[in-house]
């Protein structure tokens, strides 16, 4: 029996199959694994779990993983949503409108798209208190839409938790391909949200610690760059273990040149949240 | 037969080979010519340079080197945009592209410290760099330089994440490329505020993602300013 002829067989009922796996490659490697231990006579039984594979559902844990990404996705874009338009947002410059509207479409096409993968699995979107009240409404960011500064410090620290919350989740796509290359797409585009962000605090010029300053648009050390007392202690979270040097074993800090320092040391390279330090960060924000 | 209740992201799979446009926006830049600057040189016994160029080898610590050539470029690049700043250079964009440039040296070298490391007969040696396209005088050549090697930056590790193995070293890795790529997105976001303030993620396609390229795909836009012969032939695919 030809391996390569079923596969071409399927080709020929569904054109799409590839789509519905990684790549051929894989297909093939999927049969290879395991055609080396069987009789030729298991083949149909392995077409048969292939077929199941192609067309059942995911693993779980990439569907639980995507969800994750959909609720921080979920999150963000009706943060955004709310703000723009608002009174705060309205004291703000054409361009930081322009900016915080674009970043708003980005962050609902995330939703769109994370739900279209996920189909009939998406989890529904969960109820929001941006005030970080969950859900009392008077939590320490009350007053958020009438504040473009306090805006601007909500969006960063979003925009930066969801960076490393995506690096976080990186090796529980592994086995999907698809997964993980849409994730990290859609992880870079959360690094640019917050490298512009910054730019426009830095710009604004408020609620940064003057020895945090200057305001860049990668993240020092663990510096937040924001002054906001009423909920310091949970935007620090949001940059703890920022200040990493040693990657691997090996001290970034002082390797080509004296210029490398560790503050560029850790700007150099973004460290992931855990699933459990995202969850503390945005639970007062979930009812 | 059951149907599928996961969607594969069809429109991601097609856009791992649809860069033809960022490929022609690049190659635009290319025309006027300044003096060739080659830093580094190519000549140590690992350069396997007979026949098919510098190897950059199979597995983890093929897509490790393919990492390293690429950090090689990017450092050698704003090593230069330092030491010969364009006319007109604002104090911001020198802070900006000074910490730019002590980035992505850390990154060269941590990649030569961590190949050295897993696989000392495997390192890659110094490459050589051909910027003879590249005006360094000019805040437009410079900076639309910059822009193309941070977007390519951005889409080569988003494009290597899914060739990295799922064993060994390997999670490691890909967590380790996750840390890079973000500040090379971070890197292209400004770049791209300094030339178009609010283009910061004008990259973007119709679902709101960045792209990834394939190693081959990379290689052929970054070969235009890597003098040295690589040999990609043996990366996982």
């Amino acid at each position: 029996m030809n391996l390569q002829n079923i596969v071409t067989e399927i080709e020929k009922v569904d054109p799409e199959v590839y789509g519905r796996f990684d790549t051929r490659r894989n297909v093939m490697k999927s049969f290879a694994n395991v055609s080396g231990k069987i009789a030729l006579a298991a083949i149909p039984t392995m077409v048969a779990s292939m077929f199941s594979k192609a067309y059942g559902q995911i693993p779980g844990n990439v569907n639980s993983i995507l969800n994750y990404a959909l609720t921080l996705e979920y999150l963000e874009a009706e943060f955004y949503n709310n703000i723009v338009g608002s009174a705060g947002y309205l004291t703000a410059s054409a361009a930081a409108q322009g900016a915080l509207t674009k970043i708003r479409d980005d962050e609902n096409k995330h939703v769109i798209f994370l739900k279209s993968v996920l189909g009939a699995a998406a989890i529904p979107k969960p109820t929001f208190d941006f005030t970080a009240g969950n859900g009392s409404g008077t939590g320490p960011f009350a007053g958020y839409l009438s504040s473009y500064p306090v805006q601007l410090a909500m969006a960063q620290t979003f925009e930066d938790t969801g960076v490393r919350a995506y690096k976080g989740q990186a090796t529980n796509l592994q086995n999907n391909r698809t997964a993980l290359t849409a994730a990290l797409n859609i992880h870079s585009v959360e690094a640019r949200h917050a490298a512009h962000i910054r730019q426009m605090r830095r710009a604004l010029d408020a609620a940064i610690p003057a020895p945090q300053k200057p305001l860049k648009p990668w993240i020092t050390l663990n510096y937040s760059g924001i002054d906001f007392p009423p909920a310091q202690a949970n935007i620090n979270l949001s940059y703890a273990g920022e200040e990493l040097t040693t990657q691997a074993g090996v001290n970034i800090a002082g390797l080509g040149g004296a210029f490398n320092t560790a503050s560029a040391a850790s700007e150099g390279f973004d460290e992931p949240l855990t699933g459990a330090q995202v969850l503390a960060i945005v639970d007062p924000f979930i009812v | 037969m059951k149907k599928t209740i996961f969607q594969p992201p069809v429109e991601t799979v097609n856009v791992i080979s649809s860069y033809g446009m960022q490929r022609r926006n690049m190659l635009k830049f290319f025309g006027a010519s300044a003096a060739a600057v080659t830093i580094g040189t190519a000549c140590n016994k690992n350069d396997d340079v007979s026949g098919d160029g510098v190897n950059l080898g199979s597995g983890d610590v093929g897509i490790l080197n393919y990492a390293y050539a690429l950090e090689q470029l990017e450092a050698a690049f704003y090593v230069q945009v330092i030491l010969t700043p364009y006319t007109g250079i604002s104090a911001l964009e020198t802070e900006y592209l000074t910490d730019i440039r002590n980035h992505e040296v850390g990154h060269r070298e941590f990649f030569k410290a961590a190949i050295t490391a897993a696989a000392p007969a495997s390192v890659i040696p110094s490459l050589e760099v051909d910027f003879s396209t590249i005006d360094f005088t000019s805040r437009t050549s410079v900076l639309t330089t910059a822009k193309a090697f941070e977007d390519l930056g951005v889409t080569a590790y988003n494009g290597a994440g899914q060739l990295i193995s799922t064993t060994g070293n390997g999670p490691a890795y890909l967590t380790i490329a996750g840390k890079i790529v973000s500040v090379e997105a971070r890197h292209a976001a400004l770049i791209a505020d300094l030339l178009s303030n609010g283009s910061f993620a004008a990259t973007t396609d119709a679902n709101g993602l960045d792209m990834a390229r394939t190693p081959a795909q990379v290689l052929a836009i970054a070969g235009t300013y890597i003098k040295t012969k690589l040999n990609a032939a043996n990366l996982p695919s």
